[in-house]
């Protein structure tokens, strides 16, 4: 066995410590363990007071807002999975990070996908009527005619 | 390993040249679990795996009634706007609730770990504790909405509100129950391998709760207060 591999062999044997999850605990160093939650906490706590605080002032240019929650909402995403799920790149967690991904992959399509077809066709939709032009209009309420504001 | 190893490393390479552990005697990345000569995967790895799968179900659920609620936030009818009903206040109290349940389930798993029954319970009861909080503030919000005439049935865009915040809080009260029912198996039968993997599964349904409620309080109540 050359040098090389032997490094390799301790290099995996470090990685089979790796922790998919639900496995909340290696070497039984409950300081570590504690260390890393308390780091997400901070780290959790951290985002949602940035995205509170930049409701409330006008630091930031009012359309950029929206996109800023977006961005905080996905960075505090991600401290929950590596601080919380344990989510890591290990061995044991190719499985996940794959299943991960494919998740990412449908929530986006779902979602985006949703919002820019319907956004479309609201666009595309016939403008206002007077409603004394449509007589056959059997709602007690307004019928929904402008197109719905986003 | 480094362009500069020395021509063993080559040869693992060669054995294996896509890393997935299937490379001749016992080379390559094969000694980790799960792949090729390493053997099959410990037990929890695999039901962690599987739990994992259902929550990403569950995630991709929750992203086809955000996906509704996106859809459906202009079209409020006669009714009250995103704005006029949001308490940020309230919101802000449920996220710190939330996200303080999630570090203490987080110390109850590493009571489990460290098979410390005290510990255990008692972080798994201010679990509890702080979950039942956010689900009794999210049954007054609603309560009160609904006692004002602003029901689901209100307008689309009250629908798509209270399915995709309800549906959270549904799975939030499930999840209490599921908290209890950990407390009283790892009580009673103790720290048995099959009562462990069950509360680490358990442990990962609560995280995952915080995390698509990050979505919900950024996406419902933040972005939908500043219109």
């Amino acid at each position: 066995m050359s040098h090389a591999d032997q490094a390799g062999a301790h290099e995996l044997d470090r990685h089979q410590t790796d922790l998919a999850p639900g496995e909340e605990y290696g070497e039984e160093d409950i300081g570590k363990g504690i260390r890393g939650y308390l780091i997400g906490l901070a780290l959790a706590v951290l985002l949602t007071l940035c995205s509170f605080a930049i409701v409330h002032t006008k630091v930031v240019w009012a359309p950029a807002v929206p996109v800023a929650i977006l961005i905080f909402a996905i960075a505090q995403m991600g401290v929950h999975l590596v601080f919380f799920l344990h989510i890591t790149t290990g061995p044991d967690n190719t499985n996940n990070v794959m299943a991960l991904a494919f998740g990412v992959l449908f929530v986006v399509l779902v979602v985006g996908g949703s919002v820019w077809i319907m956004s479309n066709m609201n666009a595309n939709m016939m403008p206002a009527m007077p409603h004394a032009a449509m007589p056959n209009s059997a709602t007690p309420h307004q019928p929904m005619t402008q197109p719905m504001q986003h | 390993m480094s362009a500069t190893a020395s021509p063993g490393s080559v040869t693992a390479f060669r054995g294996d040249p896509n890393h997935l552990g299937h490379g001749r005697d016992g080379r390559g990345e094969s000694r980790a679990t799960g792949r090729g000569t390493g053997g099959p995967s410990p037990k929890r790895i695999v039901v962690a795996y599987g739990f994992w799968i259902f929550i990403l179900s569950d995630i991709v659920m929750f992203a086809s009634f955000f996906a509704s609620y996106a859809v459906l936030q202009g079209g409020v009818s006669d009714g009250p706007t995103g704005p006029q009903i949001f308490d940020l206040t309230n919101t802000a109290l449920e996220t710190g609730l939330l996200l303080l349940s999630s570090f203490a389930c987080g110390m109850a798993s590493l009571a489990l770990g460290a098979r410390r029954m005290l510990y255990f319970q008692v972080a798994m009861a201010v679990t509890f504790c702080l979950g039942a909080g956010f689900v009794a503030l999210e049954v007054m919000e609603f309560a009160d909405l609904i006692a004002r005439g602003i029901g689901p049935s209100r307008s689309a865009f009250l629908s798509s509100f209270f399915t995709l915040v309800g549906c959270h809080g549904l799975h939030v009260t499930v999840g209490l129950l599921w908290l209890l029912t950990m407390m009283a198996q790892v009580l009673t039968k103790g720290f048995r391998s099959d009562i462990v993997r069950r509360t680490l599964c358990f442990a990962l349904f609560w995280h995952a709760l915080d995390i698509v409620w990050v979505g919900v309080f950024s996406i419902v109540y933040l972005m939908g207060s500043i219109t």
